[in-house]
């Protein structure tokens, strides 16, 4: 039997992967793939709650959060090609004109 | 004392009145030179004829006791505290308007010879075409707030107008310094209106109206009304130039000689009196200020008679004794004596403007000057402006069945009749001087050897019909608008009663006609006397005009205006000065300056530590907002 507790940790675990990942990688589709998989262990989290107390609110949420990512997806990835186009690189640490 | 309440009846054309002039003055202002510089004044002159017409029709249909208003729209709304742009015209407005637009429209006329060798005029004609509107903003309006705006209009026109010829820095400096005088007079006018509409205000009654203020006048306390007339006593003395702010107006002779004629002598000057007779109401109710009023009023006539004397300057005599006649009718207001201080305005206006007018076609002839040390013998170069000189003379100097005789008469009658025998000899000798330093400037200036330059004389003329027009109206003027305002023992005043329902019924007794005819034998002695020794002295001139070094200690303190300038200069300019420019180079750099940029020298050193936290780094911020959320989230856990 699977309980509650052990979706809950999955999820965590799958943030803070997602969290590792934004902060520390060089490159910003990488970056970009953290926040999906920081997206989903919410929405792994939003799906154990709705299966554990039998209601059906969290699956809602879950479908807003996937339509938001795929537009957030859309629009990022546009983004980075045209970040990539201007300047041949995807280093977020080269990124760094607006600053003081 | 309160007549039964006048009928108040609603009447369009009474907005037409200010209208025409302002946008005869808009006009011109715009397309004046387009237009032509003749057109340009003959279009503001016939502004002002069309408004003289207007007022005429008034003063003819107005009922008497009847008030026409006319209001335009609420200006301020303010809960139960309203101000409507709103005329009014009664008994003293429809005498005010006539005096306004008729001298205003004469003067116009003259204005229109005297400047037509001025490349400036259209600029001249809208100053004088803007004055004429403020000044009739200021007596028509039916609240305080609408005087005070027509109050400071023509303050500003007094300004624009004095320093017309602002190529000579002098003249700019005599505008400034009158707009400064007036400021201070303003202050405290303004400063009354505020303490008269906080205390009505406390009582419940929020209003500026005159009506409603006449009706609720008494709920005031008697020391807040000596207060309020006070402050606003020192707003008349600042625009109508009395003791001690009078002295802007003689340096006012600086601007075009009919300015001075139509601003400075016959309408603006005289707006505080209209003003203390608006609101007499009030004024009766503090018998404090009275008396101070009749002590400043005949001190001023004194004081600047004296300095008449000696003048040189055929303006300046005529300035001074502008501020001499001013003290009179403030010595009438003192007395309470509203209606008679009103009757000196009328016939004032007509003889000192007729003076000054003569003064201008004397200046205009000789090309400028205005020494009277180098005219004389111009009685036959120029027999109408000689003529018209003369009637005017005989006026203010109160020669029997002039206009001058009835109104100064009067004067000093209702000041003895009020038991103020002190104040009433300061009159009689003021009366005595006033003569005397008539007649030497008519005597200097028409009478004796021609002292002339070769040059001028060769120019000298008599000044053309359009000038000499306005003279001769006005001369017959000097003559004849006395004659509304005689005494008991000729045919009695009419003059009195058309002013009644505004002013009440006249206090003055006129029981003792013995008295009243020997009072005026009195005056009429000091009068002659005062000729006498003009005559002697100033009949054959050459002599006695060029003796300035000569004179006698009292010579020279009159002569010098017994240093008021330089002792205002000492005692209040130059300190000011001082202190100013201290507050210029330490306070305001170091203070004021230190102070800002401190803060803000500050904000910035500050800000400086903390903008290298902002790295442009996306990742950095990401992880200062993951610091955050969990900073935020040990804080919660932590409340568990």
């Amino acid at each position: 039997m699977v309980a509650l507790h052990h979706y809950l940790i999955l999820s965590a675990v799958i943030f803070a992967i997602g969290v590792i990942g934004v902060l520390i990688r060089r490159n910003l589709i990488v970056v970009l793939m953290s926040i999906e998989l920081m997206l989903n262990a919410v929405n792994l989290t939003f799906i154990a709650f709705s299966r554990y107390l039998g209601s059906a609110d969290g699956q809602v949420s879950v479908f807003f959060v996937m339509a938001v990512a795929a537009a957030e997806a859309v629009i990022g990835l546009a983004i980075i090609i045209s970040v990539f186009r201007h300047r041949q690189s995807l280093d977020p640490q080269e990124m760094q004109l607006l600053k003081w | 004392m309160v007549s039964p309440e006048p009928s108040s009846v609603a009447y369009d054309l009474l907005r037409w009145m200010p209208l025409i002039p302002l946008l005869a003055s808009g006009f011109n202002l715009f397309f004046g030179r387009a237009l032509g510089k003749q057109t340009a004044g003959a279009l503001a002159a016939a502004a002002v004829g069309a408004s003289f017409a207007l007022a005429c029709y008034v003063f003819w249909q107005l009922p008497a006791h009847g008030i026409w208003r006319d209001t335009v729209y609420t200006w301020i709304e303010s809960g139960s505290f309203q101000v409507a742009l709103s005329f009014q015209v009664d008994a003293l407005t429809a005498v005010m308007l006539l005096i306004v637009t008729g001298i205003g429209f004469l003067i116009h006329l003259y204005s229109l010879g005297y400047m037509a060798h001025d490349e400036d005029r259209v600029r001249f004609f809208v100053y004088l075409n803007l004055f004429i509107f403020f000044m009739l903003l200021l007596v028509m309006g039916d609240n305080l707030l609408i005087l005070f705006v027509g109050w400071e209009g023509v303050g500003l026109c007094s300004y624009l107008l004095i320093g017309f010829w602002h190529h000579d820095h002098n003249n700019t400096i005599a505008g400034n310094k009158a707009f400064i005088v007036n400021r201070i007079g303003d202050f405290g006018f303004i400063l009354g209106i505020f303490v008269l509409v906080t205390e009505l205000g406390r009582q419940g009654i929020w209003t500026l109206d005159f009506v409603e203020l006449q009706q609720h006048v008494k709920m005031l306390e008697p020391a807040t009304i000596t207060l309020i007339t006070v402050l606003l006593f020192v707003g008349a003395a600042g625009k109508s130039a009395q003791l001690p702010l009078f002295v802007w107006l003689p340096d006012a002779m600086a601007g075009p000689t009919p300015v001075s004629a139509l601003i400075h002598a016959a309408t603006m000057v005289t707006a505080g009196v209209y003003m203390t007779a608006r609101l007499h109401f009030l004024f009766i109710l503090a018998p404090a200020t009275l008396a101070l009023i009749a002590v400043i009023g005949a001190a001023t006539a004194f004081f600047a008679a004296t300095i008449a004397l000696t003048q040189n300057d055929i303006k300046k005599v005529l300035a001074y004794s502008t501020v001499s006649q001013l003290g009179y009718m403030f010595l009438a207001v003192g007395v309470g004596a509203f209606g008679t201080a009103i009757f000196h305005v009328f016939t004032h206006a007509f003889f000192k403007a007729c003076l000054f007018l003569g003064s201008g076609s004397v200046i205009h002839a000789l090309g400028g000057e205005q020494d009277m040390r180098k005219m004389g013998g111009l009685k036959g170069f120029m027999p109408v402006t000689y003529w018209t000189y003369l009637v005017a003379t005989l006026a203010i100097a109160g020669v029997p069945f002039t206009a001058g005789f009835f109104s100064k008469d009067l004067i000093l009658w209702q000041t003895f009749s009020h038991g103020a025998t002190g104040l009433w000899s300061i009159g009689l000798i003021t009366a005595g001087m006033t003569t005397f330093y008539m007649f030497r400037q008519l005597f200097m200036v028409f009478h004796g050897e021609c002292r002339v330059d070769a040059h001028a004389k060769a120019h000298l003329h008599e000044s053309p019909a359009v000038m000499t027009l306005p003279l001769m109206i006005l001369a017959a003027g000097s003559i004849f608008s006395g004659w509304l305002g005689a005494p008991e023992y000729l045919w009695g005043s009419r003059w009195e009663h058309w002013l009644e329902p505004v002013l009440g019924v006249s206090e003055v007794h006129h029981d003792s006609v013995s008295t009243e005819m020997i009072i005026t034998l009195l005056t009429l002695g000091v009068v002659v006397s005062g000729f006498l020794l003009a005559f002697v002295n100033y009949r054959k001139t050459g002599a006695q005009t060029g003796s300035q070094a000569g004179g006698g200690l009292f010579y020279q303190i009159s002569f010098n205006k017994f240093y008021v300038d330089e002792f205002y200069d000492l005692a209040i300019v130059r300190p000011f000065t001082a202190l100013a420019s201290f507050f210029a180079r330490i306070i305001d750099p170091w203070v004021i300056d230190g102070t800002v940029n401190g803060v803000a020298t500050t904000a910035r050193r500050f800000s400086n530590i903390w903008r290298y936290l902002q790295t442009g780094n996306v990742q950095h911020y990401a992880a200062m907002f993951l610091t955050g959320a969990l900073a935020l989230l040990a804080y919660f856990l932590g409340q568990l």
